[in-house]
């Protein structure tokens, strides 16, 4: 079996909980074959490559379909060690490094190389001592076989971010095993002189016969570095092809798929009135969100719509809702009908008859311990005084239970929230009914411009389309404006009539809903 | 960023600096003389040396002031009173129950480690609340077990009723034999050799720990839990091996302590060494999460000669001497409440700091 | 067939109570109705135990609900509480300096703690706030720092009335204070229920039903509502608008004062104020008390505190008669010991995160 490819990964089928997320996905790689694989967020790649690396959520969440053969042999990986232990090395998007350790210790971290001693003899090996010059010299080998320059000696935590990815590159290379290097995302943190870098360190691995696996949203990079571009979409592989043979257009076309038939969505949508002002404008915005950094961006709302903010995860359209609520610290100047609204300050915003969504449900959006009662009267209570019965001239403020139950079987009702009463905890819920919690809550709260956060991630499509309408319904009705952020395309085009495509944290474009998807795409890896 | 080293390194001495002023301040008041002072502090690194070092290892594992170090302490004291009732005397009583109190201390640190892995993130609070738990157990064997269930022969450490330990226990036949195994006197300063050499040798210990394996793998735990994991390290089991390396040296420690004492209080002894010796660690400019052999030294020092100086000080200047004997317990406890205090505040400062440059990046980047 | 099955959920029921109800809590329950069914046989006086039981509540209710208001905004088990307790002390021994008496000296000491809880509450809440997340820990040790610079305070303070300082020094506080005919039994001789051996110091009662029924209250209103709220999920609370430290630093002045009172109350029971190190420990009991009576880390209910209160005072005044009298020997203060550290232990190591 000489000729056997390195990896083969056959008819792949994966699903959580009768959700399928990848469906007959086959690749093969040779040594020393440099893949890039693209696709839009939720398209697969990461589930792929957890198959592939062991993850424990894969088996926690009933395996996978399908047959994984490394040089012919077929395996079953039970952990990431056994996947480490037949060659692949994984370098995650997050850090996996000691801050306080030197580069050479988080390289050779559990590896280190060791002397014998009477005591190891006697107890355990884990009393050998550590033998730093050998340890010094595996490094530099590591970091040499890398063919980027760092600094050994320096601890992680007074490292440029860039330096610790490369530290993280050159723990992999370190592995004498290794034949497969997963690299998610590895130029996200890097400076241009430094993806440069790295893209030169992948041809000096596939030269030594190493096979990498490059994910990347840069498609300049794929078409630099790659030998073959792999395209997901839904959980499907879409496309196959020479990187010689292609161009980031096409590949962008294959990513977003074809504009055939999918534009009854805006065609159905009732026109609107077109002319109308704007009611909420954004200035030179900037968000601290960890993951979602905003930067610089201007954006205006118009009144009575519903805008739809777009883009790749990580590129900041998180960050917008979040910075503008006052959840994490932001930057510059946002009117709302005329009126300056001060930043950092969720209270404020609230006053001004805003109302939050937000993506993070079970962190932020619920009280997961208490009733659906608190969930759904607790902000309107706070910010509006309602359901409150004054007792000496207001001095005492009463929860009036009455009220409180009135409202929650309203909305219990009106959004069809499966639940056995009122008084149940949130947190024995279903997702779906959280999120229907969520739009509660803020309904409750009679807002004049909504912000929704991703308000269909992680529910079933029965839920989906009901929270989606649910929106809708609210904003024709009460002529409520709505913001909504999601990652996916698709149903922001169904549901709203202007979309903005946020990328590298700016807003790169805002389009009609109906518009085709390709320029879409366009926008969305405009500043990757 | 030289002036932030600056800043930063007072931050870290400060606590040093105080009591360094403390000191100058308290001594000649006190109208103690140095020599006097040289002596007291000399004897006191030997009796308490041994008992802070234990403290280093379950820092360096990240699991912060080990406050349950009194359970080692618990287990010697049980291993001194079995050796008393046994009669043997001097190096040998010692060694004997330094034997004893092992098994025990190690199966309380097993105890205690596996109960701190329970309770992540609330690790000091939690075992600070095992000492008094055990506490609990150690009267309960102390006090009732010791006769009837553990025999104990002689009258003398016994209580009238008939069971139960005294509320102390003379250790004459032990007291101050290590400290005089090798005697030596320079300028009217008794030096007690063998002590230290016993100390030193804790040292060299330690030192040679941080560079095994065991060492280097308690580390990466103490830093990030997490990665450590990732990386195939067994964080369980590296935690409960220094909850049991930190008791046992505890035990030890407690022996040494008491020979020099030269009696057990056997109901109170240990009660306020866990808080004593971690005061002085601190007070030598350790902190929750970083300590060094020099700072045990260094703390010794200056917490022992506040200790020394300050009720004769507050008698003099008040003409109380309660004064200055509720003044250092106070010190003790205020000292420990900054370190504290000190931590948390950091670990937020940090996380705060990294938003506030990305902000300004930010608004460089916007103009 | 249907026997079995019913056989099965009885089971099941039994291991969901067990659950629920936690199984130390079981155990400490069933040993306090072994104690009092035990106690008649052994000689033991069934009324006089029981109005016992009674009183040790009268004077330790409130110390518990202490604990409450800082349970529920999610500062953890105040072991902070000597801190108020100090402010109660000063508010005592100040009342009697200015030379008041009988009941009068106690609303004085009451009224005069207050400026002190409000002061030291506020204080101790803003340190709180720095430090999210280490609040036990540090709770504790300020707790320990203020008592022992309390006790360089009494000395130091220009106190004089003869009836507390040192006889022969002529200042400086003593260590034990007695009350006599200052405010003893102020609170329990009120409405006193006297029945046989069975003595029922209504007063006290009251009094602690007034401000338990306060805090019950309390929690119904809208700013109770936001310290359960935040107690539950502080970033709900900022998300709806809420000031999370406004509100933290609210429950812990609350905290504080209840401390303040509850030591005030206690002391008309015991009849002595305590000074210098005795506030030191007296954290420990109120904390393990509430946890006996079904709360957690982060959850508390007014009916957590009475449960409690019952069943811990219940054990330390039960176990040493009946154990004296059937086998003589005392080994309650042991039990005492292992039982509420033991349940602090066990609290401290349950997953009470609330649910993430």
């Amino acid at each position: 079996m000489e000729n056997a490819p390195l990896l083969e990964m056959r008819n792949i089928k994966k699903d959580f909980f009768g959700n399928q997320v990848l469906t007959d996905i086959n690749l093969t790689l040779k040594p020393g074959e440099v893949v890039g694989l693209v696709g839009e967020n939720g398209a697969g790649k990461s589930t792929l490559m957890k198959i592939l690396f062991g993850a424990d959520v894969i088996r926690e969440t009933g395996g996978y379909g399908g047959d994984i053969l490394i040089n012919g042999q077929k395996v079953n990986f039970q952990s990431p060690f056994d996947a480490i232990a037949a060659g692949i090395g994984m370098v995650h998007q997050e850090f996996s490094l000691i801050p306080g350790f030197t580069a050479t210790e988080n390289i050779l971290l559990n590896r280190e190389d060791k002397k014998r001693s009477v005591l190891s003899y006697l107890f355990s090996d884990r009393l050998d001592t550590l033998d730093r010059k050998k340890m010094n010299e595996n490094a530099a080998e590591a970091i040499k076989k890398m063919g980027v320059n760092i600094d050994q000696d320096m601890k992680i935590n007074s490292m440029p971010v860039g330096h610790r990815q490369f530290t993280e590159i050159a723990r992999e290379l370190s592995k004498e095993q290794l034949k497969l290097l997963i690299l998610d995302e590895p130029t996200a943190v890097l400076t241009e002189k430094e993806a440069e870098a790295l893209l030169e360190s992948i041809r000096g691995m596939s030269k030594r016969g190493i096979a990498v696996i490059f994910i990347t949203h840069r498609l300049n990079e794929i078409l630099a570095v790659c030998d073959k571009v792999v395209t997901m979409r839904d959980g499907y592989v879409v496309n196959e092809s020479p990187a010689g043979e292609t161009n980031v257009k096409e590949i962008t076309q294959w990513m977003v798929g074809k504009s055939i038939g999918d534009d009854v969505s805006s065609q159905a949508r009732e026109e609107k009135d077109l002319n109308r002002k704007t009611i909420l404008s954004v200035k030179k915005l900037w968000v601290d969100m960890p993951g979602e950094t905003v930067r610089n961006v201007d954006l205006d709302v118009q009144e009575g719509e519903i805008l739809g903010i777009g883009g790749l995860a990580g590129q900041g359209k998180l960050g917008i809702p979040n910075g503008i609520m006052g959840l994490y610290q932001a930057g510059g100047e946002v009117t709302f009908a005329g009126e300056s609204i001060p930043l950092n300050s969720p209270r404020k915003c609230l006053d001004s008859s805003f109302a939050f969504v937000s993506e993070d449900r079970r962190g932020v959006g619920l009280l997961l311990d208490e009733s659906l009662e608190w969930n759904i009267s607790f902000p309107a209570m706070q910010i509006q005084n309602k359901y409150l019965k004054n007792y000496l001239g207001g001095i005492i403020k009463w929860r009036d239970e009455a009220a409180i139950k009135e409202v929650t079987d309203k909305y219990i009702d009106e959004l069809k929230i499966k639940c056995q009463s009122s008084k149940q905890k949130a947190k024995e819920l279903s997702g779906g009914n959280q999120q229907k919690v969520c739009l509660a809550k803020a309904f409750a709260l009679e807002p004049r411009l909504l912000f929704v956060s991703e308000p269909t991630r992680g529910i079933d499509v029965g839920a989906k389309a009901l929270v989606l309408d649910a929106l809708k319904k609210f904003n024709r009705e009460k002529k409520v404006t709505i913001v909504m952020v999601s990652s996916e395309l698709e149903e922001l085009r169904q549901t709203c009539d202007r979309i903005a495509i946020v990328s590298g944290g700016k807003v790169a474009g805002i389009l009609p809903a109906g518009e085709d998807r390709e320029k879409f795409g366009e926008l969305m890896l405009k500043n990757c | 960023m030289n002036k932030n080293n600056i800043s930063d390194l007072m931050r870290r001495f400060s606590v040093p600096l105080m009591f360094v002023l403390i000191c100058a301040v308290c001594a000649p008041v006190s109208g103690l003389s140095p020599s006097y002072l040289a002596n007291e502090i000399v004897t006191r690194m030997g009796r308490n040396a041994f008992l802070i070092l234990s403290l280093l290892i379950p820092i360096m594992a990240g699991m912060g002031l080990n406050f349950s170090m009194t359970l080692g302490a618990m287990a010697g004291e049980i291993g001194l009173i079995l050796v008393c009732d046994w009669q043997i005397v001097g190096i040998p009583g010692m060694i004997l129950a330094m034997i004893i109190s092992v098994p025990i201390s190690a199966l309380l640190g097993l105890f205690c480690g596996k109960v701190l892995n329970m309770a992540k993130g609330r690790e000091m609070i939690t075992s600070y609340i095992i000492s008094f738990f055990i506490n609990g157990i150690y009267q309960l064997v102390v006090l009732y077990m010791m006769g009837p269930i553990i025999p104990i022969k002689h009258t003398s450490i016994k209580l009238p009723r008939g069971y139960g330990i005294r509320n102390t226990v003379s250790l004459l036949s032990m007291r101050q034999k290590l400290d005089n195994l090798i005697p030596l006197t320079i300028a009217g300063i008794k030096i007690p050799v063998a002590t230290f050499i016993v100390v030193f040798f804790l040292c060299l210990v330690i030192v040679w720990f941080r560079k095994t394996k065991l060492g280097q793998d308690m580390r990466a735990v103490g830093q990030d839990m997490e990665v450590a994991r990732d990386a195939g390290i067994d964080v369980e089991r590296t935690r409960i091996i220094s909850m049991v390396l930190s008791t046992v040296f505890a035990g030890i420690g407690m022996i040494i302590y008491l020979q020099n004492m030269g009696n057990i209080a056997t109901y109170s002894s240990h009660s306020q060494i866990g808080m004593f010796c971690i005061a002085a660690l601190l007070v030598g400019g350790a902190s929750v999460d970083k300590a060094s052999i020099g700072n045990v030294f260094l703390g010794i020092i200056l917490f022992h000669t506040m200790f020394i100086v300050a009720p004769k000080a507050g008698t003099v200047i008040t003409g109380d001497s309660m004064i200055g004997e509720y003044f250092r317990v106070f010190v003790s406890y205020a000292v420990i409440t900054v370190a504290l205090i000190m931590y948390e505040t950091n670990k937020r400062r940090d996380k705060s700091k990294a938003g506030k440059q990305l902000a300004l990046e930010q608004e460089a980047a916007n103009e | 067939m249907s026997e079995k099955t019913q056989e099965n959920s009885l089971k099941g029921r039994i291991q969901g109570f067990v659950k629920t109800f936690g199984l130390p809590r079981l155990i400490i329950t069933g040993f306090l109705i072994l104690l009092l069914i035990v106690a008649p046989f052994v000689g033991a006086d069934l009324p006089t135990q029981i109005s016992n039981i009674i009183n040790r509540f009268s004077w330790n209710g409130i110390l518990v609900l202490a604990m409450v208001p800082m349970v529920h905004s999610g500062c953890g088990l105040n072991f902070g509480l000597p801190l108020g307790i100090i402010s109660g002390l000063l508010g005592a021994t100040m009342s009697i300096e200015f030379g008041f008496t009988g009941s009068m000296s106690f609303f004085m000491a009451a009224l005069l703690a207050t400026p002190f809880a409000l002061v030291f509450g506020s204080v101790y809440g803003w340190l709180l706030n720095k430090i999210k997340g280490g609040e036990m820990m540090i709770a504790t040790y300020v707790g320990f720092s203020s008592v022992s610079l309390m006790c360089m305070m009494w000395l130091l303070l220009p106190y004089h009335s003869p009836n507390m300082v040192w006889g022969m020094a002529g200042k400086g506080l003593r260590t034990t204070i007695s009350l006599e005919g200052y405010y003893t039994q102020a609170l329990a001789n009120i409405l006193q229920i006297n029945i046989g051996n069975l003595s029922i110091p209504t007063g006290a009662i009251l009094f602690f039903a007034i401000l338990a029924f306060a805090m019950w209250a309390f929690l119904h209103t809208k700013t109770g509502t936001a310290m359960t709220a935040v107690g539950s999920n502080p970033d709900f609370a900022r998300s709806a608008g809420i000031n999370v430290d406004r509100i933290r630093l609210i429950s812990v002045v609350m905290s504080t004062w209840l401390a303040a009172i509850g030591i005030l109350v206690y002391e008309q029971g015991f009849g002595f104020i305590q000074l210098y190190m005795a506030p030191f420990y007296m954290a420990l009991p109120a904390v393990s008390a509430i946890l006996i009576g079904g709360a957690t880390v982060n959850k508390a209910t007014i009916t957590n505190v009475i449960v409690g209160t019952i069943l811990f005072q219940g054990i330390v005044t039960m176990t040493p008669t009946v154990m004296n009298n059937m086998i003589h020997l005392d080994m309650s203060e042991v039990i005492r010991i292992i039982v509420s550290n033991g349940m602090i232990l066990y609290a401290l190591t349950r997953k009470t995160e609330g649910t993430k």
